[in-house]
């Protein structure tokens, strides 16, 4: 098996407004997959339905099959904690909690039980080191978060979801609130990071799709209308919408 | 020509308007400073440690306000006590758990109003409810301040539950957090400057409060511990002031209370501002 992420058939409403409409894609393991597409067209709600962030808002309805790793979603037997625990998530804006570094990065553990000081120091110091900020941080552990820059914020975020050891990281364009230096920085991490996990990837820019991923998704008004590897889609995009996007036309 | 006379009188009108309004802020700036000095100047030569440190004799014909000062400290104790965790509770509850947002609604709306209601109908509540039962005693009082403030409370954690982002609660959310685990470590350490201006505004409350206590907790002045003190009779500050002017006349012990009741008002609405410019210092940070 060697999707970790598999869809069929899956629509989702906000109320009466149909967001996502037939939506299926099998995911593949240990690979980072790119979600393109106009502003509104569904991206960060399909996101979103991966791992459940969903739930938090009100009057969401969901049909259709989504399964990861070969488990129903859905089903009342998963423990929508210990999902989230599994595909973790970076969010557009950094959100570091208003606490330490250290805190902040032993946040998720903790939660899932860990209380043992030596083995909370190491999943920190392997998660900073993971997110390629632990040089920059190392120094300053008890200093509350806040004060970090955007980009470190980011980094901060991303290493808070790796210290609880997902398989997955749902990423909702991670960079568009940074600079080009640490954007540049934060993709040759994600690069990186694929070795251990399989990652998503929202964006809005096709140079960064074209740079970093393996395969992409391009979504427009609510369907997915093409999948495939990256380098195919933007080569000879099969369907002639994915080519007036790519190539600028609309969006 | 017209309109340079227009103009003129324009201008005239703005200044005649200008004078009205310094006159005004003169005066309430004096009535103001008035009032401070007065009371004061009556007050503070009358404070005398012989005062602060006795209860009120019959055989030395001597006043003492030792019994109101710790009946109103008990008070305040109690009152906090009971409304914290029921005020705070119902915030959280509100804001993070309740999904029937039009319920949510009417009872803030409820609330609001409830706060504008004169105590003294809290007071007369207050007396069917708990002195009828209990006996006229302090722990009656401080349950009837513990329904008047419970809405301040209430209101003022909810407004800052409000504020905290809730990119912070889906980052929680996100790494595998339950429901309760999000709000004691993310939501409530948020909130903590809500739950202290609501205290500040309550003590204030408290202490300036008399009509819903007179109904309540009596007018006695014995000096007992916490646990008796609550379980009897007594006057609070300002009821006592109000027992000392009216009753018995002495002018004197009524306005040292009155200073102190002051210079505590000062200190309170000093307090709070300084605690609102420390969160809004730690949050900007
Ligand atoms: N909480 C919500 N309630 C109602 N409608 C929503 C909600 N969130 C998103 N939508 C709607 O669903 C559609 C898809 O939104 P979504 O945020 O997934 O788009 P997106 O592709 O991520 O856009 P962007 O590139 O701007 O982030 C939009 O029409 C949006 O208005
Ligand atoms: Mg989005």
């Amino acid at each position: 098996m060697s999707n970790i992420i598999s869809v069929k058939d899956m629509c989702l409403w906000y109320g009466e407004h149909q967001a996502l409409k037939n939506i299926n894609i099998e995911i593949p393991k240990k690979s980072i997959t790119a979600f393109i597409g106009p502003s509104g067209c569904g991206k960060s709600t399909f996101l979103k339905t991966l791992n459940r962030m969903n739930d938090l808002i009100p009057n969401v309805k969901i049909t259709g099959d989504i399964r990861y790793e070969d488990t129903d979603i859905f089903s009342p037997k998963v423990d929508v904690n210990h999902l989230r625990k599994e595909i973790g998530m970076v969010f557009q804006k950094p959100n570091p909690f208003p606490m330490s570094i250290y805190d902040n990065v032993a946040y998720g553990p903790r939660t899932h039980g860990i209380t043992n000081k030596i083995q909370l120091d190491e999943i920190v110091e392997f998660a900073l080191r993971d997110a390629a900020i632990w040089n920059e941080v190392k120094d300053r552990l008890k200093k509350n978060a806040l004060g970090l820059s955007g980009g470190q914020q980011q980094r901060l975020c991303i290493a808070r979801a790796l210290a609880v050891q997902p398989k997955m990281l749902l990423m909702d364009e991670p960079t568009s609130a940074l600079d080009p230096i640490s954007t540049s920085r934060i993709e040759e991490l994600v690069m990186e990071l694929k070795e251990k996990y399989t990652i998503v990837m929202v964006t809005h820019n096709m140079q960064q799709a074209v740079r970093v991923s393996d395969y992409t998704a391009f979504f427009l008004l609510g369907e997915l209308v093409e999948f495939e590897k990256t380098d195919n889609i933007f080569s000879q995009p099969q369907d002639k919408r994915t080519e007036d996007y790519i190539t600028g036309r609309f969006g | 020509m017209l309109n340079r006379s227009l103009s003129k009188k324009r201008k005239s009108f703005e200044v005649l308007m200008k004078i009205l309004m310094l006159l005004s802020v003169g005066l309430t700036a004096s009535l103001v400073l008035f009032l401070l000095v007065y009371v004061l100047v009556q007050g503070i030569p009358n404070i005398t440690w012989e005062l602060l440190s006795t209860k009120p004799s019959y055989l030395t014909e001597k006043i003492g306000i030792l019994p109101d000062i710790l009946n109103t400290v008990y008070i305040v104790i109690a009152t906090l006590f009971l409304v914290l965790p029921l005020g705070v509770g119902a915030a959280i509850y509100l804001t993070e758990y309740a999904s029937n947002k039009k319920m949510v609604g009417i009872i803030e709306y409820a609330a609001e109003t409830l706060s504008g209601i004169p105590s003294i109908i809290y007071g007369l509540v207050g007396m069917l409810l708990f002195s009828n039962n209990m006996g006229t005693c302090l722990m009656a009082g401080a349950l009837t301040l513990v329904i008047m403030n419970l809405p301040t409370i209430m209101r003022t954690t909810q407004e800052s539950l409000k504020t905290v982002p809730q990119s912070y609660r889906e980052g929680a959310f996100g790494l595998g957090a339950g429901k309760w685990r999000v709000v004691r470590t993310v939501v409530l350490p948020g909130c903590v400057d809500g739950v202290i201006t609501g205290c500040i505004l309550s003590v204030g409350r408290i202490l300036g409060e008399s009509a819903a206590l007179l109904f309540t907790a009596g007018f006695a002045h014995a000096l007992n511990g916490i646990i008796d003190g609550l379980a009897a009779p007594g006057a609070t500050l300002t009821v006592a002031l109000y027992v000392y002017a009216k009753e018995q006349g002495e002018f004197g012990v009524a306005f040292a209370i009155a200073a102190i009741l002051m210079v505590l008002t000062v200190l309170i609405n000093f307090v709070a501002t300084l605690v609102q410019k420390y969160f809004a210092k730690r949050r900007s940070l």
